[in-house]
């Protein structure tokens, strides 16, 4: 465990502290108006945005991400023209990026975690960068001061979660279900039961993600975990209202999971 | 020691391979690598599995010497027959192994993905023979190609999934068998039908091909009194190939791994990550993996085994590329010649062989036939015209 945090662990810290349950919409970086979406996000009381970069085969993504992600590498969005585009935003909350490992690999570690600091994203995900395989990233990403969020399985027997706890920056993503990305009609009882298990480990900010749905979802997650992430609810009503429903969708879960 | 021995510990050839999967996998691969490190060696899970490869897939397979071809490509042509195994292919040795060691497992039921189908009916297969339940899912470009294979599936009690993602080919097929398998991994077991994928399965599924190259090497010794001086395979993930090589990888034979020139990952040698490995990946200056194109589903690959890209770069293989035209002239010419319809896949090879054939004049040249080509008729039917 560092002795001082990056800016988001900063942040997450301290407004958990004060009594504040953290929100992290996903957006997918490159579809037409994201921009506007993550401003729209971040007025509507989200904590931090985490910016998806497309990647051809997203295997830890269910059909709303694939789709918006698809529709996006149509379009012509590239790693570079995100990173631009994302210079751009001034929302004054953290911005992490999403991405398949190939994307980070093929750029070379220290030169993505270079683009990304000069982006002004501090924080990144990858999700199909476990522990073992996480090391050459993660010398380049602490050097360059990004902070390389690790996530945790419901699979994940007790011995292995203290090691991915403690190579975490920022926060904890705690996988809600066995499963990809995607709206469920229910909180998998995986979500708060893996999330107990964190918590009672690590003083990591712990938020759930993947499977977490609506608002009340999410306040049935945030019982147990210092906040959510919410992807594939945010993407769809992305895909079919634009930016305004996303903001409007930020604002409900805000306000649900603020009482 | 052999050259191809096991990977490091993190499952590594060279510096290919490794397991690049998703946090809810890594218990799985873990638990795979040593159920299958403990099956491996003990002799009851090896017997058992030697008597299921002899009384029902039909192991040995045997050699057949082509007089007709070889005498007019000026070279001495042997085919190692695993076109005459249980359900048309190699693919057999792998799933059998896969499926007693997923049964051992306590794990009921199996996820699957296929190309040209024969990885999948030969998965439908052994599930159907072991009582387990299955699923295959296969690009919706090769469901319409291969509707044959999708029937004999369904025939043998399997689920077939088309998948419309992606290029909606091979490589599609395996995101999709993925996200099955982070969904289901406590009961199920993905049987991955080539040597790729996260650690333990390029060296895994190496293993439960070798056997191919075990047999072709003493039948090859008894036949021609030596070892041959060109061994012959089709690269799509590249199992097949991965087998006989494996026979042969430490005598002096030359290794040629052929792939189709719309997938040739290993020629343009640059290293990327998806399914799990590190390894060749024909991808954008983004990383964006690329469709591969061929007329051989089983082929449509954009990607390779971390093995092979390991054998590549230290230079103990080869790897070049044949077109579509030159792989249909095969095709009919060993149809005509030796009286066998070869797989698309396995005339991938032979192409390459008649290309090469006026720079090994006399020697001997041991192809896999690792397939039969009925489930390519209808398909040639459209090419060649009735």
């Amino acid at each position: 465990m560092s002795d001082t945090f990056g800016r988001m662990e900063t942040e997450f810290r301290a407004k958990r502290a004060a009594g504040r349950k953290l929100l992290v919409p996903y957006l997918t970086g490159g579809l037409a108006g994201w921009q506007d979406a993550v401003r729209a996000a971040a007025a509507a009381g989200a904590d931090a945005i985490e910016i998806g970069i497309p990647f051809s085969d997203p295997v830890m993504d269910g059909p709303v991400i694939q789709q918006a992600s698809q529709m996006a590498l149509e379009q012509g969005a590239t790693p570079v023209s995100i990173l631009q585009e994302a210079r751009d935003l001034d929302v004054g909350i953290p911005l992490a990026v999403m991405t398949y490992y190939n994307t980070v690999h093929h750029a070379g570690h220290e030169r993505f975690a270079a683009q990304l600091l000069g982006a002004g994203i501090v924080a990144c995900i990858v999700p199909d960068l476990p522990l073992e395989e996480s090391g050459p990233w993660c010398v380049a990403a602490d050097a360059a001061g990004i902070e390389t969020v690790m996530l945790a399985a419901p699979t994940a027997p007790d011995e292995r979660l203290p090691r991915v706890a403690a190579r975490a920056r920022g926060f904890l993503y705690s996988v809600g279900l066995l499963g990809v990305t995607g709206e469920r009609a229910a909180l998998a009882s995986t979500a708060s039961a893996l999330a107990r298990r964190l918590k009672a480990i690590t003083d990591v900010p712990v938020l759930v993600g993947v499977g977490v749905s609506n608002a009340a979802q999410a306040r049935e997650a945030c019982e147990v975990a210092d906040g959510v992430v919410m992807g594939a609810s945010v993407v769809r009503r992305m895909l079919e209202g634009g930016p305004d429903a996303v903001g409007a969708f930020v604002a409900e879960v805000r306000e649900e999971i603020s009482h | 020691m052999t050259l191809m021995a096991e990977p490091s510990a993190e499952g590594r050839f060279g510096e290919f391979g490794g397991r690049f999967v998703p946090e809810t996998l890594v218990p799985a691969c873990q638990e795979l690598e040593t159920a299958f490190a403990d099956a491996w060696s003990d002799p009851v899970f090896r017997a058992d599995l030697d008597h299921i490869l002899r009384t029902y897939a039909g192991r040995p397979s045997m050699l057949t010497e082509c007089k007709n071809l070889g005498d007019q490509l000026g070279i001495r042509l042997v085919l190692k027959r695993e076109d005459l195994n249980h359900t048309g292919s190699h693919k057999i040795n792998n799933v059998l192994g896969q499926a007693l060691l997923a049964k051992r497992m306590g794990k009921k039921r199996l996820v699957a993905e296929t190309g040209a189908g024969q990885h999948g009916v030969a998965s439908a297969t052994a599930a159907a023979l072991m009582g387990m339940e299955c699923k295959v899912y296969m690009g919706a470009v090769d469901v319409a190609r291969q509707e044959l294979n999708v029937f004999r599936m369904k025939l043998l009690g399997s689920e077939v999934e088309a998948v419309h993602s992606g290029s909606r080919t091979l490589k599609d097929a395996v995101n999709e068998a993925m996200r099955d398998w982070v969904a289901t991994v406590e009961t199920s077991h993905y049987c991955l039908g080539s040597v790729m994928g996260p650690h333990p399965y390029p060296y895994m599924v190496r293993q439960f091909h070798r056997v191919i190259g075990d047999e072709a090497r003493a039948q090859s010794i008894e036949l021609m009194g030596d070892v041959p001086d060109v061994v012959v395979a089709c690269v799509g993930g590249g199992s097949n190939a991965i087998g006989i090589f494996s026979g042969f990888v430490d005598d002096r034979t030359r290794l040629v791994g052929v792939e189709p020139a719309g997938g040739a990952a290993v020629t343009r040698a640059q290293p990327g990550v998806v399914h799990g490995m590190r390894s060749y990946l024909m991808q954008d200056e983004y990383g964006q993996v690329q469709e591969a194109q061929s007329i051989s589903a089983g082929l449509d690959y954009p990607g390779v085994g971390p093995e092979h890209s390991y054998l590549a770069s230290i230079g103990r293989a080869e790897y070049p590329n044949v077109t579509d035209a030159e792989v249909i002239d095969a095709f009919q010419l060993l149809a005509r010649t030796e009286g066998i319809i070869p797989a698309l896949e396995c005339a991938h090879a032979l192409a390459w062989i008649v290309r090469a054939a006026p720079e090994m004049q006399g020697q001997t040249v041991l192809m896999n036939l690792s397939g039969r080509g009925d489930k390519d008729v209808a398909q040639m039917m459209e090419v060649l015209g009735k």
